[in-house]
């Protein structure tokens, strides 16, 4: 559609200059009418396939029983509420794990990043506890804390399936980003870091004030999309038996073999990681287009 | 000789299987100014990473006063705090605003409260010409601007010694002037300094000391007359010829 737009026909200047006035001015006329032109076939083109795609779906003989089995608007007023009320409970989990992600991966990262052989055996379990984390699946990982952990009635171990859920997602999501943020961390130049060192700091202080700064910034469109990813990932905690919005939709399921339910909570999943994805788009472009300006 | 502020002692150091520094002895005393010259890769920037021990030596030893500071017991961090070096590329730190990049060192290596810290920052960055560039971040500042804060950088925590790497390579031919003058004042007020430099001219007039470099040795050392105009050896006649021939001398 962008190429048909009238903004991207730029005016032909020279030749409007270069050739006798007349043609000059008749070619760019035309060239706008093009471009005017191709946003009306574009407009009338949408209408039409989609116009099309419509009208096939709902006179298919099976349409009516997609709608009641996936759009019913008695079973949606029915099962909204728990839905709602679960998904309150995803966003809650999804914002507490994404904020121990973002502190815990980040000081992987960093114990990750020391230099010196004293450190070895630090940098060596970080390496591990990535390699490990990265390799488990994470449905896995939520079934062996969930049910596993609380199997061994250890005094004063916690058995909530949230709590449980929680600490999977985020010891599985944080390996995942502490590598996000080496990759940042080893994006800084080196002479960044002889210019903090020569200045007496040490190395933790070149670290803090010098390195992660920059690097931080350099990842923050990857951190996004971890974001955006952990948002649904949430969901997978439902297998614990906890009741947010997939659990409560499934409930409603199993009990009227209707699927409104789900697709209620796919709609509210999307309400949020769509403008999530949008706008880690626009930051990146931004983030682009400034350090491009330089 | 014996009140050296700095010493270098048969310094070695190789990358790998290239010795870059092949036993170096240097002296520097107390408010002179010493040039290294030589061509490139002849270790005159390795040998200033290795005095701020940004670089591990091989052997060796180096002096500060009468302490080695090549000595295993050593606290590099406490060594960089008593020396400023500047670099050939700035390395300013591009996130902060020019104040913030001049007191890091003080405020966070030196313990200097925040307010002494600005105060004597803010007098540094007047005294060379950049009072009105205080809040500005680094990219928007000219080459000779940035290295310029780069030196108030390494002197707003007042160190015994200076090492200067090559600090005019990156300018433009019409920057290079000003940060030369800033080099000039801080001989006048008898800072130490240990500058590696291609700026023939510049080394002859302000160097009391020349020392040239070749292949990791220091082939020859003297007072720039001498250097400049009788050198001894056929290496050093060498590279001044190349240079007088590059119209850079």
């Amino acid at each position: 559609m962008n190429s048909e737009s009238p903004v991207s026909h730029g005016p032909p200047r020279l030749t409007g200059e270069r050739g006798a006035g007349g043609i000059g001015h008749r070619w760019k006329e035309l060239k706008v009418q093009d471009g005017a032109r191709g946003a009306l076939i574009a407009f009338f083109s949408t209408v039409v396939v989609f116009g099309v795609v419509t009208w096939v779906i709902l006179s298919s003989s099976t349409w009516p029983a997609v709608r009641r089995q996936f759009f019913s608007v008695r079973h949606l007023r029915e099962v909204w509420p728990a839905v709602w009320g679960g998904f309150a409970l995803d966003v809650k989990m999804f914002i507490v794990a994404e904020v121990l992600i973002l502190a815990f991966a980040l000081l992987v990262a960093v114990i990750r990043s020391l230099r010196g052989p004293a450190f070895f055996p630090l940098r060596m379990l970080t390496i591990v506890y990535i390699d490990i984390l990265r390799g488990i699946p994470l449905i896995l990982l939520i079934l062996i804390l969930g049910f596993g952990v609380p199997a061994l009635t250890l005094p004063g171990v916690p058995n909530d399936p949230v709590f449980w859920g929680v600490t999977a997602l985020v010891i599985s999501y944080s390996a995942y980003t502490s590598e996000v943020y080496r990759a940042g961390i080893e994006s800084v130049h080196e002479s960044q870091r002889s210019a903090a060192r020569a200045l007496g700091l040490t190395q933790w202080q070149a670290l803090r004030f010098a390195i992660l700064p920059q690097a931080v910034r350099n990842v923050v469109p990857a951190l996004l999309n971890g974001l955006v990813s952990l948002q649904k990932d949430v969901a997978l905690v439902s297998i614990l038996g906890v009741r947010e919005a997939v659990r409560e939709a499934q409930i409603y399921n199993a009990r009227t073999f209707n699927y409104t339910g789900l697709i209620a909570a796919a709609i509210l999943f999307l309400i949020i990681s769509v403008p999530a994805a949008r706008f880690t788009d626009w930051y990146t472009a931004r983030e682009r287009r400034l350090r491009g300006g330089h | 000789m014996d009140e050296a502020k700095l010493r270098v002692r048969d310094l070695r150091k190789s990358f790998g299987s290239k010795v870059v520094l092949d036993g170096i002895d240097l002296d520097v005393a107390e408010h002179q100014l010493v040039c290294l010259i030589g061509s490139s890769g002849s270790g005159k920037s390795t040998l200033l990473r290795c005095v701020d021990l940004l670089e591990p030596i091989d052997s060796g030893s180096i002096w500060i006063d009468d302490e080695e500071i090549t000595a295993p017991y050593v606290d590099p961090n406490a060594v960089r705090r008593r020396i400023g070096i500047v670099f050939q590329s700035y390395n300013l730190f591009p996130h902060m605003n020019v104040l913030d990049n001049v007191t890091l060192g003080p405020r966070r290596a030196h313990g200097i409260d925040r307010e002494s810290a600005e105060r004597r920052a803010r007098e540094l960055l007047e005294r060379f010409g950049l009072a009105d560039k205080v809040l500005v971040y680094p990219d928007q500042l000219s080459g000779g601007q940035q290295q310029r804060v780069a030196i108030v950088r390494a002197l707003a925590a007042e160190p015994e010694l200076l090492l200067l790497d090559e600090i005019t390579a990156a300018l433009d031919p019409e920057l290079i002037a000003e940060v030369l003058d800033v080099i000039r004042d801080l001989k006048g007020q008898g800072l130490t300094m240990l500058l590696a430099t291609h700026e023939m001219g510049f080394a002859r007039d302000i160097a009391d000391v020349v020392c040239f470099l070749d292949q990791g040795r220091i082939l020859e050392q003297g007072p720039p007359s001498e250097i400049f105009s009788h050198p001894s050896e056929p290496r050093t006649r060498q590279f001044l010829e190349r240079i007088i021939d590059a119209g850079r001398l």
